[in-house]
């Protein structure tokens, strides 16, 4: 069991608010992703919870016990940083039994559990070497190891494959993955790179200047984004969006009169929109077709695109100034300059008011 | 004209010959005191100096029976070696605390204690006779003990600090997430990590500590003395006795010079072993 909450969470450095009242619930075996731009405190975040840092206020609940106050030795939590961190001086066994040699466990026992930790993290041959005579990759498995074998409640991971290269990158994520269906364990892993996110979380929590902007399953965010942060941050490439107003409301959905040059409705539910309140509409790349077929036409002019063989990325402008990228068969390339002629899904469009917040429910997962 | 082959070469010879100068004339006094401590008084007074002589080892000889040079030894030994051991278990955590908790008032009071050292040490000499007189520590090996601690407090917790703050504070948070104590985290992971830096400052502290002469000479006199106040009781009042003065200084120089000879061979393995990536 492995339950962590924490209420109202707040810490300053020198007086600058750097987490400002995080509430946070994570389940027994989730794999929970913090991801955010730099510097809105997902590693401080972090580090309140493994207890590196102290927390200014509120509270850290571990199944049910307070441990806000108590010492990182003590919480049972495992870590593994961006650095590595592991102990120059040691062999990679030696760094990975550190923590049962301290607690005093059985030598037989510490044994084993290296062994059996070595097998599934493919380090048997390397468990004699220090750490400077392994690769970035390696170094990460033996960090990896250093926490499985204590068998702590909850990983904590901070950025952990970002010094790895490309290709190593993407090995090691589908081994995370892999070793957190194997385990069963919770895990609160850190990064800035969405894709790691998407592919790795049960749950996101998207962090923005110290604050929690959104929490749900990747998908949920993905089709569902909270407010204009969330909706431009996840999705490669990002979120469109285009200016404009709602013209008229109705209880199953909103017209809006976009800037750009188009009127399309918008089947959003339980809006709170007025008539002539200023909106923002998102579309991602992918609902975005060309041709004049659909209910929502713009002329657009083509900029650069970027080809990947399978698709190809087309960044447009709209007669107005604003920036549009849409994905198009691989096999389409429009010239630099081209007029081009556009329509919006508007089953697929987000809305937002004038704060940025979500208008309504756009449409569901997978419909 | 050279060819830049030519050249370089005429480059490297020039700069050894010039390295070669510089350690001779580093070396010659050294030698110079070796060699007139190997003669008699009339040899080593002669004008011009005689190279070639009798060797004899008369003088070492007869320092060993006027003065006992292994109780003066011996107090070198254990005051440089007790002030190092204490100043390393003052300087270590307070390093460590300056390394890794730092404040906006760490760099400040760093040099603050740096700054200690620029004060001439006869300035304070007046009260600190007074103060060891006071406690009935005059002429005992824990007054130069202490005041030895003391003077090189400074210069140890910058040389510790300096290499702390070469270790990534996330090796120290690992241990602490492995569930290691304070102290488990300093002689477990920090020390050994770090062992190639402090070596040099111990070495660096003994130095200092062995050739120190101020102190010693004015609080000690015969009972807690070191070599330092050996070789001054041979120079002044039993007139010139130049092989006399020079066999006690070889002895005194030697055990700290061969020592340092051959811990330096062990501190550059230590270094390259303790390397943190
Ligand atoms: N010990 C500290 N003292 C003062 N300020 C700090 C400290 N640690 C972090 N900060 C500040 O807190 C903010 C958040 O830092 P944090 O490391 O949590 O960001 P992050 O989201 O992990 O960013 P990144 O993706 O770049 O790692 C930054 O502005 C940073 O300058
Ligand atoms: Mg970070």
């Amino acid at each position: 069991m492995a339950d962590l909450k924490v209420h109202n969470l707040k810490k300053s450095f020198d007086g600058n608010d750097i987490i400002k009242g995080i509430d946070l619930d994570i389940r027994d075996r989730e794999f929970v992703v913090f991801v955010g731009p730099s510097g809105c405190g997902k590693s401080t975040l972090l580090r309140l919870i493994a207890g590196l840092e102290e927390v200014s206020s509120g509270r850290i609940e571990l199944d049910g016990r307070d441990i806000t106050d108590v010492s990182p030795a003590k919480r049972d939590l495992a870590m593994v940083f961006q650095t590595y961190a592991l102990y120059p001086h040691m062999t990679v066994r030696k760094n990975m039994s550190f923590a049962l040699d301290l607690a005093g466990a059985d030598k037989q026992e510490v044994a084993r559990k290296i062994e059996a930790a070595a097998r599934t993290l493919e380090l048997e041959p390397l468990l004699e070497r220090k750490p400077r005579q392994l690769s970035g990759g390696q170094r990460q498995r033996v960090a990896i190891g250093r926490a499985i074998v204590r068998n702590p409640k909850v990983f904590l991971f901070d950025e952990p494959l970002s010094n790895l290269d490309a290709a190593l990158r993407v090995q090691m994520r589908l081994e995370l993955s892999r070793l957190h269906q194997e385990l069963q364990a919770t895990m609160i892993y850190v990064t800035h790179d969405q894709v790691e996110a998407m592919t790795l979380a049960d749950k996101v929590v998207v962090l923005n200047g110290g604050r929690i902007e959104q929490v749900g399953s990747p998908m949920e965010l993905y089709h569902n984004p909270a407010n204009l942060f969330v909706a431009g941050f996840l999705g490669t490439p990002k979120m469109g969006f285009l200016k404009g107003r709602a013209s008229r409301v109705e209880a199953s959905g909103c017209e809006v009169e976009l800037d750009a040059g188009c009127r399309l409705f918008l089947p959003v539910s339980g809006t709170t929109l007025n008539a002539g309140d200023p909106v923002t509409l998102g579309i991602r790349p992918e609902h975005l077709n060309r041709g004049s077929e659909g209910n929502c036409q713009l002329t657009v002019k083509a900029d650069v695109s970027e080809r990947l063989g399978s698709d190809t990325y087309c960044h447009v402008v709209t007669g107005n100034g604003e920036q549009l990228t849409m994905r198009i068969r691989g096999d389409f390339t429009p010239r630099y300059g081209e007029s081009l002629s556009l329509t919006l899904e508007a089953a697929h469009c987000h809305l937002f008011d004038s704060n940025g917040v979500a208008v309504g429910q756009s449409l569901q997962l997978a419909a | 004209m050279l060819t830049l082959k030519q050249s370089r070469r005429l480059n490297t010879l020039v700069v050894g010959l010039f390295a070669w100068a510089i350690a001779l004339l580093l070396f010659f006094p050294i030698f110079w005191m070796l060699l007139t401590s190997l003669k008699t008084e009339i040899d080593a007074f002669a004008t011009p100096p005689q190279l070639i002589f009798t060797p004899t080892l008369e003088n070492y000889l007869q320092i060993q029976d006027r003065s006992g040079y292994f109780k003066y030894a011996w107090n070198s030994v254990t005051i440089s070696f007790g002030a190092t051991a204490l100043g390393m278990l003052i300087a270590i955590p307070a390093a460590y605390s300056m390394a890794f908790y730092e404040t906006k008032r760490t760099k400040g009071t760093l040099l603050w204690m740096l700054s200690t050292k620029m004060l001439p040490p006869v300035g304070v000499l007046v009260p600190i006779y007074l103060l060891a007189k006071q406690f009935g520590m005059l002429d005992s090996r824990a007054v130069l003990i202490i005041i030895y601690t003391l003077i090189n407090l400074p210069i140890l917790v910058w040389m510790i600090y300096t290499y702390f703050k070469d270790i990534p504070r996330d090796i120290l948070e690992a241990a602490r997430m492995d569930g290691a104590t304070l102290m488990q985290e300093m002689v477990r992971v920090l020390l050994p990590i770090s062992k190639g830096g402090l070596a040099s400052t111990m070495l660096l502290s003994l130095i200092l500590c062995w050739n120190e002469a101020f102190w010693s000479l004015n609080l000690t006199s015969s009972n807690a003395a070191p070599l330092t106040a050996l070789i001054a009781s041979y120079s002044s009042p039993e007139g010139l006795f130049w092989a006399k003065l020079s066999a006690v200084s070889t002895l005194a120089c030697a055990p700290i010079l061969i020592f340092g000879w051959i811990s330096q061979k062990q501190l550059v393995r230590g270094l390259s072993f303790g390397a943190v990536k």
